[in-house]
């Protein structure tokens, strides 16, 4: 089987507190914050995995991003995938959503065939959960969404469950697809010591715009139909204080403390 | 000279900082509470290859050097110090297993204690006085094939959960009199006796091991007869000071972030007290102190991968960083005013641990008769 997993590198939320929007370009400042796997990009990483420990086969990583995320794909060979492409160009800086499923598309046709292509259900950066549906229509593929559960079973079509807000729905649907997965489809493994000594022997290949061919204009800044009108933080009215307990806690400390700001 | 970690120590940091704050957290409570070490940890770690952090791969470790065992320990101490205090006399009891071993003893002890279904001590202390290895007083007897061991250690770290225990012992006279052994815990005559209840580091076990006409087959000589001291101290020196200076980096990390959140949260006269330049300089203070002990201590770990000498400064590490960091946690416990002393704040027992550290692998005067020996040799003294 051969399952490509789609990893964003995405500032670290453990050093959130140091980042800073630039109000010219309205991009995020990411220079001087590490990076690392999109939280939910590495639940997709390891149903991957899983299902190669099942079914045989190849974990590939592919990524649009800086040359300078090759740390964050080298974490993705250490939790186990095989071999990691890391689509970077100026050319493709700035792209919107369409943009980015386009350059992963283009970039996955030059990898050749597949069986699965996993996603995460949305990105903390970003955040439009676009992409994964994007990048299934480019390539043709049947999409599921909000995947937290997946169960293959050869010569029968899968079965993808989707979580929606009260339950879930059981799709039945067959390979090449495209799924994007929630977090509780699986607890991600723990990169061990051996694996990261391992992962130095994978490769990442580093592909440019040369490298791939691109047939419409979407890549980058300049082909993105969306820009970016303005982009600002909000401006931090009052403050969040998070209640915590055990259901019947929370409801006598949310009284008390209505009780003592004067509403009851 | 470049002052920056490879990829993979970042990935390696990164790896064991998410391991510790997941895994650690839940048993904090009652290690503080019962003195015990959470030996459930020991197969998560060893998957990890935490516990094998400096064992060559044909044992089952990782084989990734000092350098990479400080940034493990830092890691675990950040969380919890009395975790990397238990692994790092593991690791010292695996690295004296490995430098001196035979085929046979590395082949049969050293892959169960990398994937931790087995602990590991090393014993040099004895009530006679740890300074003074040379005089120590359990003695090891050659009788036909084996050799018989009476005596006993104390404040060993591991003491009651370990299962092989690296024991130092008088063979003969004086200090080439020493002799190591590998003894297990259930050979007849070794059992662990009294648990000592510290003020600090308390979940990592302390207590006595004890040696009553305990019989050690002969092929558990490790080394050659004599060779005692020079493991004693080359253990100390390339494993038990670089690790209790791990520990106090982790302990000085803990103490940096209480300083900065507290002093960030508590306001005074309408505004936060890290506007006040006597709380400011409290926390550059300690800064300085975090940031000196890493230089000082991740520069041992490169020399011992580097195979350079380092007595003096593995000793200076130590000594700095332990000492910086019962300094730092007295500073923080200044800038939490009266919150810092009660059970709810984290300083308090940051510096419980950190005076823990101070005579464990060494007390600080012994440190400094090596830098001093050191500081003479520079002169041709
Ligand atoms: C603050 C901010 C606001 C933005 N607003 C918009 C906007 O309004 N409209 C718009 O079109 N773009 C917007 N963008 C740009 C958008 O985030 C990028 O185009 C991004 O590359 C893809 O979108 P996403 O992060 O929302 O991904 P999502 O659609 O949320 O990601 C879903 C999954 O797709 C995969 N994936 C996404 N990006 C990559 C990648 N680069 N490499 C590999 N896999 C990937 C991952 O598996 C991921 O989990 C914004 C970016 C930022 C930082
Ligand atoms: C948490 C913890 C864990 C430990 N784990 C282990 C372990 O796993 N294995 C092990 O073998 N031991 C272990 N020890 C023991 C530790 O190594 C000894 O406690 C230490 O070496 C000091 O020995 P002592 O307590 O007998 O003090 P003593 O040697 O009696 O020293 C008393 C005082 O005299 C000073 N002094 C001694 N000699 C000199 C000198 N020449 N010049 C100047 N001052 C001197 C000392 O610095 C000290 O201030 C541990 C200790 C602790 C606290």
């Amino acid at each position: 089987m051969r399952i490509i997993v789609c990893v964003k590198p995405v500032p670290d939320p453990k050093h959130w507190n140091r980042l800073q929007l630039d109000p010219k370009t309205r991009t995020l400042v990411r220079k001087g914050i590490p990076g690392t796997i999109n939280p939910l990009d590495r639940h997709a990483l390891e149903a991957a995995l899983t299902l190669r420990e099942q079914e045989g086969g190849e974990v590939l990583v592919v990524s649009m991003a800086p040359e300078d995320s090759q740390p964050v794909l080298k974490e993705a060979l250490a939790m186990g995938a095989d071999r990691a492409v890391l689509l970077s160009d100026r050319v493709f800086a700035g792209s919107d959503t369409l943009g980015t499923a386009y350059v992963l598309s283009v970039g996955i046709e030059r990898l050749g065939e597949f069986d699965l292509i996993l996603c995460g259900d949305e990105t903390i950066d970003g955040g439009t959960a676009q992409v994964s549906a994007q990048l299934a229509e480019f390539l043709g593929t049947p999409n599921v969404m909000h995947v937290s559960g997946l169960e293959v079973s050869p010569g029968k079509p899968w079965l993808a469950r989707s979580q929606i807000e009260h339950g879930y729905t059981l799709v039945e649907i067959e390979p090449p697809m495209v799924l994007s997965v929630v977090k509780t489809i699986n607890t991600p493994r723990y990169v061990t010591l051996m694996n990261i000594l391992e992962a130095e022997q994978k490769p990442i290949e580093v592909w440019s715009a040369n490298d791939v061919t691109l047939s419409e204009p979407w890549a980058g800044l300049a082909g993105s139909p969306t820009q970016m009108a303005d982009l600002f933080a909000p401006e931090r009215k009052g403050m969040a204080e998070m209640i915590t307990g055990d259901p019947k806690e929370q409801a006598a400390k949310l009284a008390d403390r209505l009780h003592r700001l004067g509403f009851c | 000279m470049e002052f920056k970690f490879s990829d993979r120590e970042e990935l390696l940091r990164k790896t064991v900082r998410d391991y510790a704050e997941k895994e650690i957290p839940p048993y904090m409570e009652a290690m503080e509470e019962t003195g015990e070490f959470p030996v459930e940890l020991l197969k998560g770690m060893g998957q990890m290859g935490i516990l094998g952090v400096i064992t060559a791969p044909e044992y089952g470790g990782a084989g990734m050097g000092a350098l990479a065992r400080i940034v493990v320990l830092e890691e675990l101490g950040r969380v919890c110090p009395a975790i990397p205090m238990a692994i790092q006399v593991h690791h010292m009891c695996t690295y004296a297993l490995s430098t001196w071993g035979n085929e046979e003893q590395k082949k049969k002890y050293l892959p169960p204690l990398c994937k931790g279904e087995t602990m590991g001590v090393v014993a040099v202390t004895e009530p006679s006085g740890g300074s003074d290895v040379g005089g120590m007083q359990t003695t090891a007897k050659l009788d036909g094939d084996k050799y018989i061991l009476n005596g006993r250690k104390c404040f060993i770290t591991n003491s009651h959960h370990a299962d092989t225990w690296v024991v130092i012992a008088r063979t003969g006279e004086g200090g080439k009199g020493l002799s190591a052994f590998i003894v297990e815990n259930d050979f007849p005559g070794a059992k662990a006796g009294r648990k000592e209840n510290k003020v600090g580091l308390r979940g990592a076990n302390t207590g006595e091991l004890a040696f009553n006409n305990c019989e050690v087959p002969k092929e558990n000589l490790l080394g050659n007869e004599g060779d005692g001291m020079t493991t004693a101290i080359q253990d100390i020196v390339q494993c038990g000071r670089p690790g209790m200076a791990a520990v106090a980096l982790g302990i000085l990390n803990g103490v940096l972030e209480q300083a900065v959140k507290f002093a960030g949260e508590r306001t005074l006269y309408g505004k936060s007290i890290s506007k006040l330049q006597a709380i400011q300089w409290h926390i550059a203070d300690i800064y300085a102190d975090l940031e000196i002990s890493r230089l000082l201590t991740y520069r041992v770990g490169w020399m011992i991968d580097q195979k350079i000498n380092c007595a003096a400064e593995s000793a200076l590490a130590k000594q700095f960083a332990c000492e910086a960091a019962a300094r730092s946690a007295r500073k923080a416990i200044e800038i939490h005013g009266s919150y810092g002393i009660m059970h709810e704040y984290a300083v308090q027992r940051l510096l419980r641990d950190a005076v823990v550290t101070i005579p464990a692998g060494g007390t600080a005067e012994i440190a400094k008769l090596v830098m001093f020996r050191q500081a003479l040799s520079m002169f041709g003294l």
